[in-house]
Formats: C-alpha cells, structure tokens, sequence
C-alpha cells in the first residue's frame, strides 16, 4: 500500500533518508569536537581563550543556521575559487554541498554543544579532579577517567534537547542542493504533482527518527544514572 | 570587503528586516493566542482533553520547520477540495503560508512551555485559591494563568530567538526577508561574504533587542522569584 501511495519513490526517499542521517551524525562528531573544545576554552584560565568562545557561542546563537549555511556554502566557494589559482589550480572548484551543510551544523551546535557541556563539568566538584591529580594523575588524565564519566550523565539532557533540534536543522541541507530526503520528496512532487503525499512522507520519516532518538537517549541516561541516588 | 556595494544594498537590508518583523510578530502574536488554551488543555488530568493536544505539539516539535512549511505552501494545493474553497486566495499566498506555518510552530512548543510550566505550579496556590472559594475557570484565570505565565519567561525568550530565526525560512517561499535580501544581493553583486554576514549582523542585532527586552520583563514580572538578600 505504501508503495502504491509513493508511486515507486519509495527507495528514493529511503535512499535520502540515509543521507539525511548520515549528516546529521557527522555534524553531530563535529560538534561534540567543537563543544568540547569551546566548553575547555570558557572554562581556562586564560583571557583569550575565553573570549574567543564566548565570541562563538553569543555570534552562532544569535543568527539563524541558514543564513550561516548559506555564508559557508556560497562563501567557501568564492574562497576556494580564490586561493586555488594562487597555486596553479585553474578549474572551477565545486563546494561539495554534503561538506559545507556538515561543517556549518556540526559549527552551529558546536556552540549549543558549549554551553551544555560547560555546565556539565562545572557541575562535577573540583575536588575529584584534584584528587586524581594527587593519585599521580596528568590533567588529561583526571579529565578523561573522572570527570568526563561523570559529565556525561548531567551532559545527557541538554545533549538530547541539541541532537534532536540537530536533526531538524539537517533539513536545510537540500536548500543547498545536497540530495537529501527533503530534495528527493520535491523531485517525486514535482513528477506526480502530489506535494502533500511526498512531503507527509518526509515528515513521518523525520518523527520516526526522533521518536527512535528520545527512546534511546531515555535508557541512555537511565543507564548512565545507575549508581545515583533518587529520593523516593 | 566591498562596503560600496553594502551600502548600495542597505535600503534593500532595511526594507526586508520590516518583513522579518512583521513575519515574527504576527507569528508569535497568533502562536501565543492559542498556545494559552491549549497549554490549559495540555496539563488537564483528564486524557481525553490532553492526548489531542500533544498529539499537535509532537507533530510540531518533531519535525522540521521546512518540512511544515512545505506541506502547507506546496502540500496543500494538491488536493482540488482545497483549491476550490474560499480559503484557497489565502494559501496561495507565500506570505501567509509563512505566516501560518510559523504561527502553528511557535504555537505547539509555546504551549508545551506554559503547559510545563503550569504543571510545576506550587500546589498551595491552588488550595489558597479554592479556599478562597473561587470556581475552577476564575481560579485558571486569577491564580494558575497569571503565575505560569511568568514562570514561564525564560523559557519563551529562548522560543522567541528560535522563531526569529526561523523566520529565514521565509526566504525559501519566496519571501523578501533578511535572508531573501542577503541572497538577492549575492545574487545581484555575487559577494557572498558581504551579502550574508550583513544579514548576519542585523539578525546578531535583533537578538541583541529581544534578549534585553525579556532581561527587561523578567525583572519587572518575576520580581517575587528573586533570591532575597
């Protein structure tokens, strides 16, 4: 029934589906990356360190991702347009768009990602980390065997509020020409002039892939919450 | 940085921040008008009153603005019923597509944000309310409305950046928003960093605004919250 409603565009949009994912999973390890570096930043002890991402999370936040998409797109093409010839590169180069709409999201919440994980660790008593430290611990060290276990459960809610608005943000992708589920939905469209049909398709896929993630980020944290205690 | 062809494209800036204004106000105007109802129905006891409801706001909060905006702009001519209806002059306009899918929304994360917020409403509240005797819709709306409401403002700040900048979408359909003249203009000069950090920084601006606007409010309506000294 279902193949007869999409009219054969079924695995098309299946097909876009899987790129749709497999954006929003490598912006996600860019922005863990960014967040985690900008979470370090803010909480260093050195002035331009600070500033320079307090600069980055007030500037993403304060402009909307298609506008940042569409400056990294179009922009790095002038760019590399303009730097390539500098070193005898002469044809024209093409951003690849799956790159740009990756890098720009991963960028994007990558701030978000800063402010969450910030308050993560500052959640986590000095005191552990300087006791690592006093058992013969580096910094890395304490950091990765004490705090980061820790951070990770208090990380856990504001991380599944980013992820899933991550995923939506994934849509803006096919604005930049990149064939994801919402670019393949308008291609069916546009052959069946059934608009509603293909974009409601689109939308169960994108409730599904949330619905999936908040099951799983829910037994994430259960899990991740094991040895603490609740008052009942 | 060619700021000759910037200031050659700010009338062009200027002109379409009023449609990124109109376009977030009338969303958020109409978004809030039905958020309060339904935010009342959401954290009712009974499920018969808040299944429909968060039957909405899933829908809504989980999946993309685009997608939403698309279905209505580009989903609903597709069915003759609707073409022929006396509502069809209004969907076939993009600006009211716009409108209207921003409103819808704003409209269901709004009302999780009150319904939440009323929920965690301290329970003395309402016992004080009933003990004074007052009927259950005098006391939503003297006691529990009032209070939400206000418990409320940090996180509707936050829907408000959201919503503002949701409003680029508006660019896709058509419309002549910030967006639509930072893509206007690359497409006119082809200067993409001139075109869309000019966005960039009136967007930066207007967040700017409405941040200090609700510092502004919550002083003035959450006063009786502060930790006293």
């Amino acid at each position: 029934m279902l193949h007869g409603l999409l009219q054969g565009f079924l695995p098309s949009i299946l097909e876009g589906a899987a790129i749709t994912l497999a954006v929003a999973v490598s912006s996600l390890v860019i922005a863990l990356a960014f967040g985690l570096a900008g979470a370090s930043a803010k909480l260093s002890k050195s002035r331009w360190l600070v500033m320079l991402a307090t600069v980055y999370t007030t500037v993403i936040r304060g402009v909307p991702d298609l506008v940042l998409m569409l400056l990294i797109y179009y922009g790095g093409q002038t760019l590399v347009n303009t730097i390539a010839p500098k070193f005898g590169y002469e044809d024209f180069i093409d951003v690849n768009p799956f790159i740009a709409g990756v890098i720009t999201i991963g960028f994007i919440f990558g701030a978000y990602l800063t402010e969450t994980f910030r308050g993560a660790i500052l959640a986590i008593p000095a005191g552990q980390r300087e006791a690592g430290i006093a058992y013969g611990m580096s910094k890395a060290q304490a950091f990765r065997r004490i705090v980061l276990p820790q951070m990770v459960r208090l990380a856990i809610p504001g991380f599944s509020n980013n992820w899933l608005v991550l995923v939506k943000a994934t849509a803006l992708v096919s604005v930049i020409g990149l064939s994801d589920m919402m670019q393949r939905a308008g291609l069916a469209a546009g052959a069946t002039r059934e608009p509603f049909t293909f974009y409601a398709a689109v939308a169960v896929l994108y409730l599904i892939i949330t619905t999936v993630s908040i099951i799983l980020l829910k037994a994430l944290e259960k899990r991740y919450s094991l040895g603490v205690k609740v008052a009942s | 940085m060619n700021f000759a062809a910037i200031i050659e494209s700010l009338p062009l800036y200027f002109s379409s921040l009023l449609v990124t204004i109109k376009l977030l106000a009338f969303a958020l105007a109409m978004g809030l008008a039905f958020a309060i109802p339904l935010a009342v129905l959401r954290a009712s006891r009974s499920k018969w009153l808040s299944r429909p409801v968060w039957c909405f706001t899933y829908f809504f909060c989980g999946t993309p603005m685009l997608v939403q905006l698309f279905l209505i702009y580009y989903g609903l001519a597709q069915f003759v019923w609707v073409r022929e209806s006396f509502i069809w002059p209004w969907f076939s306009s993009a600006w009211f597509c716009a409108v209207f899918t921003f409103a819808l929304n704003t409209c269901a994360y709004t009302t999780e944000i009150i319904a939440g917020a009323i929920r965690s409403t301290n329970a003395g509240e309402i016992e004080a309310a009933k003990s004074m005797g007052m009927s259950r819709s005098v006391m939503i709306r003297r006691i529990l409305l009032p209070s939400a409401l206000r418990r409320s403002l940090p996180a509707y700040s936050n829907e408000v950046i959201f919503m503002l900048h949701g409003t680029s979408l508006a660019s896709i359909v058509t419309l002549m928003d910030l967006t639509g003249a930072a893509r206007e203009m690359n497409s006119t000069f082809y200067l993409p960093f001139e075109a869309f950090l000019t966005a960039g920084a009136f967007y930066l601006v207007l967040t700017f605004v409405l941040v200090g606007l609700f510092h502004l409010a919550e002083k003035r309506f959450l006063v009786h919250l502060r930790p006293r000294t």
